[in-house]
């Protein structure tokens, strides 16, 4: 009985078409929180959090830098557990959900790697340090960029989906080990040079702002992947009567 | 292999509904078969109406597809042989056996050879005969299979005259002896009791 | 079918010197022409130890090893072996595992030999020579696991060779890490304990994912025709 109905739900979920009933109101959800947060955490962080007794100013890019470098990596295991998802129980929603997820981690990783470079130029003089957390941000970059490639190359969207899904499962499995290794790397070959975020002795004026950004980027991130799943899923199933009569009823026909 | 008590054969294949999908794409209309032993099934079908496919599929080299089937352990053959060019054929034979975990000693392997008229190459290296041999080999590898279920795609390509007549032979005994074939072709394989399976285009352009 | 299938890796790694020889031959030609261009980094007297001479080794290893996993299915998925492997074989993961063996049998396990040569070449101190044998024999299992994971996936693509890397270097990137750090350590004559660990562990887990991976892959591969 359970099982029957928990199987039920299941394929319910793997169901486009309610997928995209169940997200229409998490889309405007979404879109307000991260407007407001983000408005709020920019305002509290730049211009009222205190000044670092010794970065000054130029600390207030971890308000950018930190939630991008979070959001990076939780894209990308995300992407991970959607390709797991997919390819134990064949769901095609989860292809949807890569595909969604795939250019706006690119872009986060690439704003964290940039945010950080601009960050390190008064920290540390030069506009690219060999820092842990920067190397493996860039591991990431790069396995982002892998996957990327892979989904260029194949054009059988069935194939693209197993084969991609495979590749970020894959990956999130190195994370860790990938991120062990960079921070072993790390303090055995560089000085000690003083790190960027100093959590334990950062007074609550700087972090709660840096939470409300980080609270910020993730309804952002949920904004735009489900924007980005709805429009695919209105593309995929454009041959079907519910997505175009949706179509026809915004008006957009 | 069947007991006693049931005297209907069970089918070596028995697919319901069955077709195969490429790119979200019906490939043909939803086929329903039931292949007994005994049975020889030519496939039929224009270019692109999904015949090699409905073979990978039912060998589970393809995932793509909707309806169900169930078949027991198959023999398939594709336009790729599986024969390694560094390998002789003899090598080549034994490694077929190990796959399937069927036992093979050298005089029925050079038996299968000498039927198969290749039996003056099994010490050459595959990559130095031409694509004829190497399907008189393949052939071979019929011969020493235990899989009673084959699944061949395109068996005739390069094959010669006496060749042609071997197959038919080869399949015929195959389906007397409790066997059978389905077999995907444009040129009609001489076999005296077979049956056609069709494979109409989808029309209805359905995506599933 | 264990015993049929080793069997004939074994008779094709013998007929098919070139998968064996090629790669040898990339790593030392390689290594020439970094010391060639790079001289003063080199220092090939005894009591000295380089100090990129561990970097150098393991970057050219992993270069080596991706060049050798291009072709690493390459054959069997033409010949049509793969497909008849996965359909044919009682147990398709264990022809993996043992393609997988050979790989690195061909590769990895030979460079662990040419470790005496390739020190004497780059200038590490004899007393590192050892350790580097053991660092390469522990790391370089999990390039050919992990390489076999996106080796797979790629095989089915005309021109894969670019995105193989893309997809396997990150992936490289702990071993090359632990790797060269345990050469290093070496040389400085400290110990190697923590390096053995991690390596060990690194082949653990790619040997745990690997396999399996590499099935889905290649699955995906014989779909793509």
């Amino acid at each position: 009985m359970l099982g029957a109905s928990l199987k039920r739900l299941w394929h319910k979920l793997g169901s486009p078409r309610w997928f995209f009933s169940l997200t229409t109101p998490w889309v405007t959800f979404f879109g307000w929180s991260a407007a407001l947060l983000l408005l709020w955490g920019a305002i509290w962080g730049l211009a009222y959090a205190p000044a670092d007794y010794q970065q000054g100013n130029s600390f207030r890019i971890m308000y950018v830098h930190v939630p991008a470098a979070m959001l990076a990596q939780s894209l990308y295991i995300g992407m991970g557990v959607a390709g797991f998802i997919g390819l134990v129980w064949r769901m095609k929603l989860t292809d949807v959900a890569i595909s969604a997820c795939l250019p706006l981690g690119m872009v986060v990783t690439a704003l964290a790697l940039f945010s950080g470079s601009v960050w390190g130029r008064p920290t540390w003089g030069s506009w690219w340090e060999w820092d842990g957390r920067t190397v493996s941000t860039l591991v990431l970059f790069f396995l982002y960029v892998g996957v990327f490639a892979l989904r260029e190359a194949i054009a059988e969207a069935e194939l693209r989906a197993r084969a991609s899904a495979l590749i970020a499962m894959v990956g999130t499995v190195n994370i860790p080990i990938i991120k062990y290794s960079v921070e072993w790397w790390n303090t055995l070959h560089q000085p000690a040079s003083f790190s960027l975020t100093q959590k334990p002795t950062m007074p609550s004026e700087m972090w709660l702002p840096l939470l409300v950004m980080v609270l910020g980027f993730y309804c952002f991130a949920g904004f735009i992947v489900l924007l980005r799943m709805r429009s695919e899923i209105l593309q995929r199933e454009s041959n079907a009567r519910w997505a175009r009569d949706w179509i026809v009823r915004r008006g957009f026909s | 292999m069947i007991d006693g008590a049931t005297l209907t054969p069970q089918p070596l294949l028995h697919a319901t509904a069955l077709s195969c999908e490429r790119g979200g794409q019906r490939l043909f209309s939803p086929l329903s078969l039931s292949v007994l032993p005994g049975d020889y099934i030519e496939l039929i079908g224009e270019n692109g109406s999904g015949k090699s496919t409905l073979l990978r599929t039912l060998a589970g080299l393809h995932s793509q597809f909707t309806g169900e089937y169930r078949s027991q352990d198959a023999l398939y053959q594709g336009h790729r042989l599986g024969l390694d060019g560094l390998l002789t054929p003899l090598e080549n034979l034994a490694w077929f056996a190990g796959l399937e975990d069927c036992p093979s000693d050298r005089e029925t392997t050079l038996d299968a050879l000498d039927r198969a008229g290749v039996l003056v190459k099994a010490y050459s290296l595959c990559s130095a005969m031409s694509a004829g041999q190497q399907r008189r080999v393949a052939m071979a590898r019929w011969l020493l299979s235990s899989r009673k279920l084959w699944l061949l795609d395109e068996p005739l390509t390069a094959l010669d005259a006496s060749a042609q007549g071997l197959l038919g032979e080869i399949i015929a005994e195959h389906c007397a002896s409790g066997g059978a074939a389905i077999c995907a072709t444009h040129n009609p394989i001489d076999i005296s009791n077979k049956s056609e399976l069709i494979l109409q285009a989808d029309k209805s352009g359905a995506r599933s | 079918m264990i015993r049929a299938a080793l069997v004939r890796e074994w008779q094709v790694l013998l007929r098919g010197r070139g998968t064996v020889i090629n790669p040898i031959a990339f790593l030392l030609l390689t290594t020439t022409l970094f010391v060639i261009a790079a001289p003063d980094a080199m220092t090939t007297a005894a009591d000295q130890s380089s100090a990129v001479a561990p970097g150098v080794l393991w970057s050219l290893v992993l270069l080596t090893q991706l060049l050798a996993l291009d072709s690493m299915y390459r054959r069997d998925f033409d010949s049509g072996v793969l497909e008849q492997t996965l359909v044919g074989a009682q147990v398709p993961f264990v022809a993996v595992l043992i393609r997988i063996f050979m790989q690195w049998l061909s590769t990895g396990f030979i460079m662990v030999g040419l470790v005496p040569l390739l020190g004497l070449m780059l200038g590490l101190s004899s007393q590192a020579l050892p350790a580097t044998a053991l660092a390469l024999l522990l790391g370089t299992p999990a390039l050919s696991l992990l390489g076999s994971i996106g080796a797979s996936v790629t095989v089915g693509f005309n021109r894969g060779g670019v995105i193989l890397a893309l997809l396997v270097l990150p992936l490289f990137l702990p071993t090359l890490v632990f790797g060269a750090d345990m050469v290093i350590s070496a040389q400085a004559g400290r110990s190697v304990m923590p390096q053995v660990y991690a390596l060990s562990l690194i082949s653990l887990v790619a040997l745990a994912l690997a396999p399996f991976a590499t099935l889905a892959g290649l699955k995906i591969s014989l779909e793509m025709q």
